[in-house]
């Protein structure tokens, strides 16, 4: 019986042709791939290449583009700012969230869901419907033109869904382990550090990578409160480029590509831990 | 999920627990210690800025010296009655419908094909959800080259050149084709990620539900439609929740891309409001576009919950 199941199954996936599906893939992966595509080959070609031949293979390749990228001391400026950015901000959301979410799993109290309701207001609307409160709150804080800022607004606005994700998977976690470590003389903070964090590493890292992904690619945050040269990020840095140099598409495609290519990497790196972060947070929250 | 711990977990609560006085003084200070940091954030950079817009939104202030020129709903009266935030309105609603007919169809499509055991799929997989980590800065100046009108210089007009009877577009010069024009990139941008959502979903459906059926001898067309479909039901409506706040979010793209234009053929309520607040630096004015905004996507937030938690109690 269970053989002629597996037979009549199979029998139904020949059905279904295998190679339309793979026409429709490989159509939708061009769409995808070719604009990148487009920039690599840009970023190879000198100017008058671009202009005259724009939609030829690069050979020889032309790296005088990136050079001349790598050599912008504003490029590395921006760069720094970002991965300061990045981090401290990751950190903070880090810490912070699963401070909150160990309460909101593992500690009853009074007016628990009230309260869970208010730190998860940051669900209901993104940080573009709000900010120009932002903007009015950070200058009165004299915030304006520093990074600190920057990293505060994002923090605060990344709370409520790492909150979400985090509180979900701690409470997965038995509460025997805590019993267990309170008797053995564990106080909750002890619990906490010691049992729930070193547990919770692969939601701590889906909830990191998520943040770097959104901090890194934050164009309005940074471009309301940062007016400096010296403290733009490089989505903010990108777009003054494109403005200055729009004419050298060759120069704006080379900057394009290496202002993406620590996404392309983080991207290879961490692409599991940004997929359970962003479909937990999206499905749970 | 926090369902009431069970009676016998309690009894070891209470033993582990021996000397409850100071077990509760402890856990009250752990309450308040740990969630301070996160409440005052979210206090200062969430809560009170949006009552302080609610003020200003009542004057007629420039953002310098105190708010004094009190003038009660003008501000939202003139917002309501304006053509361009109503233009802004109504192209917001057009992408959210783009999305949803066009989009997410397509994302579900292609969720279809590859959340299963087909080779290669995690390959197809990682490009299709690839634009997602790249920012809208990036996109949108990627796409403005493809966009060139110049066939020499935008691709798509090339392509459109080899083509017999097709005439080179202005794409995001035109009226009419601008609106489009970014809805593609959109799509390019975004169909991944709500493949993925859909995946998960897809993940999540209990593979002996598919086997009952097949032996029913259902086809693949039935069980997509009469199956798989009605079980992703609480995942579409995700997808189509976050579309929605989604396209209340799209500021980098079409500032970069358009500025709203041309003539305020592709202005999104997000454009609008940044225009006046922080070009124009009319903050009163600003305020009510930014309280109208909170409003919608509060509403359609509320209503997602309601959605959402009603399907939990059935299931």
């Amino acid at each position: 019986m269970p053989e002629q199941i597996s037979k009549k199954i199979k029998n139904k996936k020949k059905e279904s042709p295998v190679i339309l599906k793979y026409i429709v893939l490989t159509v939708a992966a061009i769409f995808i791939l070719f604009p990148i595509v487009m920039i690599i080959f840009g970023t190879l070609k000198t100017r008058g290449e671009f202009m005259t031949v724009p939609y030829t293979l690069p050979i020889p390749p032309n790296w005088g583009n990136i050079k001349r990228v790598l050599t912008m001391p504003i490029f590395w400026y921006m760069m720094r700012n970002s991965v300061l950015v990045m981090i401290v901000t990751t950190v903070g959301v880090v810490v912070v969230a699963s401070l909150s979410a160990f309460v909101f799993s593992r500690i009853e109290f009074r007016r628990k869901n009230m309260l869970f309701n208010f730190f998860t207001l940051g669900l209901m609307f993104p940080v573009t419907v709000a900010i120009l409160p932002i903007y009015l709150i950070i200058r009165q804080l004299n915030l304006i033109n520093s990074l600190t800022g920057v990293i505060l607004v994002q923090t605060a606005f990344q709370l409520s869904i790492s909150i979400v994700i985090l509180r979900n998977f701690f409470m997965s976690v038995p509460f025997e382990l805590q019993d267990a470590a309170n008797i053995d003389g564990c106080n909750n903070f002890g619990f906490f550090w010691c049992v729930l964090l070193p547990l919770a590493r692969p939601s701590l890292a889906a909830v990191a990578a998520l943040t770097m992904v959104t901090s890194w690619n934050d164009l309005l945050v940074p471009l309301v409160l940062i007016d400096k040269e010296k403290l733009w990020t490089l989505p903010l840095g990108t777009m003054q480029f494109q403005g200055q140099y729009g004419m050298d598409l060759s120069l704006v495609s080379a900057f394009l590509l290496l202002s993406a290519i620590p996404a392309i990497i983080f991207y290879v790196f961490a692409e599991r831990q940004l997929v359970s972060g962003l479909t937990a947070g999206a499905l749970k929250g | 999920m926090n369902k009431k711990v069970p009676e016998e977990d309690k009894t070891i609560k209470l033993l582990s627990r021996t000397n409850t006085f100071t077990w509760q003084l402890h856990d009250n200070m752990t309450i308040v210690l740990f969630l301070l940091p996160a409440f005052i954030l979210l206090s200062i950079f969430l809560v009170y800025p949006i009552f302080r817009s609610a003020y200003y939104s009542l004057f007629n202030w420039k953002g310098f010296g105190p708010a004094v020129d009190y003038i009660g709903l003008e501000n939202y009266t003139r917002l309501l009655t304006d053509n361009i935030f109503l233009k802004a309105v109504k192209n917001g609603t057009l992408i959210v419908i783009f999305s949803l007919v066009i989009q997410l169809p397509l994302a579900m499509g292609l969720a279809l094909i590859v959340g299963r055991n087909i080779p290669g799929r995690a390959f197809f997989r990682a490009i299709f959800f690839m634009p997602y980590v790249l920012s809208e800065v990036i996109t949108a100046i990627m796409w403005l080259i493809l966009y060139n009108p110049n066939p020499r210089r935008g691709f798509l007009n090339a392509i459109i050149n080899i083509i017999p009877n097709l005439e080179p577009q202005a794409w995001l010069a035109d009226t009419r084709l601008v609106l489009p024009a970014i809805f593609v990139v959109l799509t390019w941008k975004y169909v991944g990620f709500h493949m993925l959502l859909y995946i998960t979903g897809l993940q999540n459906i209990p593979r002996d539900i598919e086997e009952a059926a097949l032996i029913d001898g259902v086809n693949s067309r039935q069980m997509v439609t009469h199956i798989t479909l009605p079980l992703l039901a609480g995942t579409i409506k995700t997808s189509i929740y976050l579309s929605i706040i989604g396209s209340l979010q799209v500021y980098a793209l079409v500032w970069i891309m358009t500025r709203g234009g041309p003539v305020n053929a592709s202005e999104v309520m997000s454009t609008y409001m940044y225009r006046y607040s922080f070009v124009r630096f009319e903050l009163g004015y600003g305020s009510a576009v930014a309280i109208i905004m909170l409003l919608i996507s509060l509403t359609f937030s509320v209503i997602y919950l309601r959605l959402t938690r009603k399907a939990e109690y059935v299931t």
